[in-house]
C-alpha cells in the first residue's frame, strides 16, 4: 500500500508541476481539493472512472481560463490518496488531506459506504465536500450542513419503472393495483434504498408486491428467486445488485427462460450486458444517472454528446465502450465547485459552502440544485431499455428518444 | 412467518419444483466440491489449512476468461487453467508453503490469508474489478413445461468436474504418486523412513491443489461470474464441506458438496434466498455438534 500511496503523491506531485507550469503562462495560482478514492479493492474499477472525470474536469476548465475568484485566478489540483475501498481507511485518509496537507474543500469518494465513512469527518472539520457517487439517501437525513451530491439518490433508481408499470397497465386496460411486482435486491444500503423507493411507489398505485426477497452479497446464484418468479409470475420484476447482481440476472433469467412484462435493473452498464450476454439481454429496463443522448448543456463542457466526445479523445482506453455516468458526475461535481468559487467570490470554506448550497446551475449532466439536506433535487432519473443491443432512453417520457418495448418477449 | 409457509405450499402445489431444486442444487454443489476436494488433500497430507482456496479458485477462472477473450475456446479454458494453476501452486509452495509446513497451526493459517489477499489484488491490478463472465453459445435443455431447465453450459461444467474429481480419485487409489501422499498423509516420519520423499509429495499434493481450484474456476466462470474479490466465497464452501464430510473422507466430501448444494437451495426457497448460506453455517454447526457428541461417546468406552 505504501508503495501505491508513493505513487498517487508522485501523480499528484506531476499535476502539481504542469498545473505551476501553466500558472505562469496564465498567472493562475494552485487551488488545492483533496480526495480519498478508490484506487484498489473491490471497488477500483469505478473509482478510477470518478478519478478520470475529476482530472477530466480540472483540464477543461484551466482550457476556460481557470476559475476567477475576485480578480485573481486558479487552477484546481487534487490530492489523491488511495482509500483500498474500505471505510475505516477513508475516514483516516480523509483526517490526513484535512490535517496534514490543509486541504479545505473536497471532492467525494466512491460509493454510498465510503462518502458514509468520510461525511462525519468533513462535518466535523466544517469541510465543504461536494460527492458525486454516494447515492443512498441514508447520507441526507444525518442533518449534513458540508455535504452536497450532484446525483439522484438511490430510492430513485428504479421507481420510474413502477411508474411505467401502471401506465402501461392502464393502457391495456386494466388498472394499476392489478399489477403484481417482485423485488429482489442486494443486502447493502444502495440496494435496500431502491427497494424502499419501489415499495413506496407500488403501495402508491397499491400494487401486490408477490416477491420481495434479499439476495446474498457473496453468491452470484438467483436460480431459487427465479424459479418462484416463474411460480408467482409477476407483471415486474427489479432486481439491483450492483455488476454481479446485473450480470446474474441477465444469464439466469435467460437460462431458466422466465418471462416477465417488464424487468429492471441497475448496473447494466458496469456489468456490460450487451456485451457479455448478447440477446438475452434484450428489453431490459436499465436504470442510469445520465446519457450522452440527453439533450443538456454547458459553457464548459458542451452537450452531453460532447462531453462524451471529449471525453474519449483525453482518455482513448474509453474508445471502445461508453463512458460511464460516474465519470460524467464526477466532472460535474468539479464544475460545481468552480461556480460557487466564482459566485463567492473569495476562498473563504464557510462562504464557499454557502455558495455551494445555493447553486443552480445548468450542466451537461443536467440541472444541479441543492435541496436543505444536500442531494440533488433539480435532476430526474432516467432509464433505459436495451433494444437490439443499444441503450435507448424510454422514461421519463419528456427525455425518451424511443418507444418501450412492452410487454418483454 | 406467513413468507415461509405459502413458500412451503408453493412447494407442495407444484411438486415438479422439488426436482429442479435438487438438480439446481447438484449442479451448484459439484462445483463447490471440487475445490473442498483439493482442501481435503492439503489439509489431510500436509496439515495445512489454506486460506486462499478461494483465491486460486478465482484466479483459475481469470486465466480462462482471458484465453477466451483472446479467441481460445471456452471449454479449452479448463485444461489451460489446469495446467498453469498447478505451476502457480508449485512456485507457491516452493516460495512460502514450504517453509510453514512444519511449524504450528496459526502460521500456516496467517500465510494462507496472506496469499488471499495478495492473490486477490494482483487479479484486481491486472484485471480490474469489473465482474467478468463467459456466455457459452450453448441452448438451455427444458423439461416438464418448462419448470425443469438445464443449461447445457452448466451440465458439460459438471461432467468435466465429475471426469475431472473421478480421475483425481483414480489416481489417488492406482497412481504411484497416489499412494505415496496417501503413506504421507497417514505418517509422515514413517513414510520418510521407507523412503518415501515426503516434501516431493507435498509439492505436488500442493500443486494438485492448486490446478483442481484452477479447473473448478474455470468451470465457474462459464456458469458463474467471477470477480478478484470473490474467493473467499469458495474458501468458506470449501471449509465447510471439508469439516461436514469429516477430515480423510476424500469421496465423503463430493458427496458432502452435493448435499449441501441442494440443502442449500432448499433453504432458499423456504426461507428465502437472503438465508441461503445461513443453511450451509447452519448445517456446519449442526455437524460439528453431533462429531463432538460422537467423540465423548468413543472416549468414554476407551476409558
Amino acid at each position: 500500500m505504501k508503495k501505491l500511496k508513493m505513487v498517487s503523491w508522485l501523480a499528484s506531485g506531476l499535476l502539481l508541476l504542469f498545473s505551476a507550469n501553466s500558472a505562469m503562462a496564465q498567472d493562475c495560482e494552485d487551488l488545492i481539493l483533496g480526495s480519498a478514492i478508490s484506487l484498489t479493492g473491490k471497488y477500483a474499477t469505478n473509482g478510477v472512472h470518478a478519478m478520470n472525470g475529476y482530472e477530466f474536469a480540472i483540464q477543461k476548465i484551466k482550457e476556460a481560463g481557470g476559475v476567477k475568484i475576485g480578480d485573481k485566478c486558479y487552477n484546481f489540483s487534487v490530492i489523491y490518496y488511495d482509500d483500498e475501498s474500505k471505510g475505516d481507511r477513508g475516514a483516516t485518509l480523509a483526517e490526513r488531506l484535512i490535517n496534514q496537507d490543509e486541504v479545505q474543500y473536497m471532492l467525494g469518494p466512491y460509493s454510498s459506504g465510503l462518502t458514509k465513512a468520510i461525511a462525519p469527518v468533513t462535518e466535523k472539520y466544517q469541510i465543504p465536500m461536494v460527492e458525486a457517487e454516494g447515492a443512498s439517501r441514508s447520507l441526507f437525513n444525518k442533518g449534513y450542513r458540508y455535504l452536497f451530491a450532484v446525483l439522484s439518490t438511490s430510492e430513485q433508481y428504479l421507481a420510474s419503472a413502477i411508474t411505467l408499470a401502471a401506465e402501461k397497465s392502464m393502457e391495456s386496460g386494466s388498472t394499476p393495483d392489478a399489477v403484481k411486482v417482485a423485488v429482489a435486491v442486494e443486502n447493502d444500503p444502495f440496494s435496500l434504498d431502491i427497494r424502499a423507493g419501489v415499495l413506496e411507489d407500488a403501495a402508491k398505485y397499491d400494487m401486490k408486491v408477490v416477491i420481495d426477497e434479499q439476495l446474498p452479497r457473496d453468491l452470484s446464484d438467483m436460480s431459487a428467486i427465479l424459479t418462484k418468479v416463474k411460480l408467482v409470475k409477476p407483471d415486474v420484476l427489479v432486481v439491483s445488485g450492483h455488476s454481479k447482481g446485473a450480470a446474474t440476472a441477465v444469464r439466469q433469467i435467460e437460462e431458466q427462460n422466465v418471462k416477465v412484462p417488464m424487468i429492471a435493473i441497475t448496473h447494466c452498464e458496469a456489468a456490460d450486458v450487451v456485451g457479455n450476454f448478447g440477446a438475452a439481454a434484450n428489453d431490459i429496463l436499465c436504470s442510469t444517472q445520465w446519457a450522452e443522448t440527453l439533450t443538456y448543456d454547458d459553457e464548459i463542457f458542451g452537450t452531453a454528446a460532447e462531453y462524451e466526445l471529449e471525453f474519449k479523445a483525453a482518455y482513448p482506453e474509453y474508445a471502445d465502450r461508453k463512458v460511464p455516468y460516474q465519470t460524467a458526475q464526477a466532472s460535474a461535481a468539479v464544475y460545481v465547485f468552480k461556480d460557487a468559487f466564482e459566485r463567492a467570490g473569495t476562498l473563504d470554506k464557510e462562504a464557499v459552502r454557502d455558495a455551494i448550497a445555493e447553486t443552480d446551475l445548468s450542466t451537461f449532466y443536467g440541472q444541479i440544485k441543492f435541496s436543505e439536506a444536500g442531494n440533488n433535487i433539480a435532476k430526474p432519473m432516467v432509464l433505459r431499455q436495451i433494444q437490439d443491443g443499444e441503450y435507448n432512453v424510454v422514461a421519463p417520457s419528456a427525455f425518451a428518444s424511443h418507444a418501450l418495448n412492452w410487454p418483454r418477449n | 412467518m406467513d413468507q415461509i409457509l405459502s413458500n412451503i405450499s408453493l412447494l407442495l402445489e407444484f411438486p415438479i419444483v422439488n426436482l429442479k431444486i435438487v438438480i439446481d442444487g447438484i449442479m451448484i454443489g459439484a462445483l463447490f466440491a471440487l475445490s473442498a476436494y483439493g482442501l481435503a488433500l492439503v489439509w489431510g497430507v500436509m496439515n495445512v489449512k489454506n486460506l486462499a482456496q478461494g483465491d486460486f479458485v478465482i484466479a483459475g477462472g481469470y486465466i480462462a476468461w482471458w484465453l477466451a477473450k483472446n479467441g481460445v475456446h471456452p471449454l479449452l479454458g479448463v485444461p489451460a487453467a489446469f495446467i498453469v494453476m498447478w505451476g502457480i501452486g508449485w512456485g507457491i509452495y516452493r516460495l512460502v508453503i514450504c517453509r510453514v509446513i512444519e511449524r504450528d497451526l496459526f502460521t500456516s493459517l496467517l500465510a494462507t490469508f496472506g496469499l488471499a489477499i495478495i492473490i486477490a489484488q494482483i487479479l484486481n491490478l491486472i484485471f480490474g474489478s469489473d465482474t467478468q463472465s463467459i456466455a457459452l453459445d450453448y441452448p438451455t435443455l427444458y423439461f416438464a413445461d418448462g419448470f425443469i431447465d438445464v443449461p447445457i453450459a452448466k451440465l458439460l461444467g459438471v461432467l468435466m468436474a465429475t471426469v475431472l474429481a473421478a480421475g483425481v480419485i483414480t489416481f489417488m487409489k492406482v497412481g504411484r504418486m497416489g499412494q505415496a501422499i496417501r503413506a504421507t498423509a497417514q505418517d509422515a516420519r514413517a513414510a520418510r523412513v521407507l523412503g518415501i520423499n515426503t516434501d516431493k509429495v507435498y509439492s505436488f499434493t500442493f500443486s494438485l491443489n492448486a490446478a483442481i481450484c484452477g479447473a473448478a474456476g474455470a468451470i465457474v466462470v462459464m456458469v458463474w461470474v467471477i470477480q478478484p474479490f470473490y474467493g473467499i466465497t469458495h474458501s468458506i464452501r470449501s471449509f465447510v464441506i471439508v469439516t461436514a464430510a469429516g477430515l480423510g473422507n476424500l469421496p465423503g466430501v463430493i458427496a458432502a458438496g452435493l448435499g449441501i448444494g441442494a440443502l442449500e437451495q432448499y433453504g432458499a426457497h423456504i426461507f428465502g434466498i437472503g438465508y441461503q448460506q445461513a443453511v450451509a453455517v447452519l448445517l456446519l454447526l449442526l455437524v460439528l455438534l453431533i462429531r463432538v457428541q460422537q467423540q465423548k461417546r468413543v472416549r468414554k468406552s476407551l476409558q
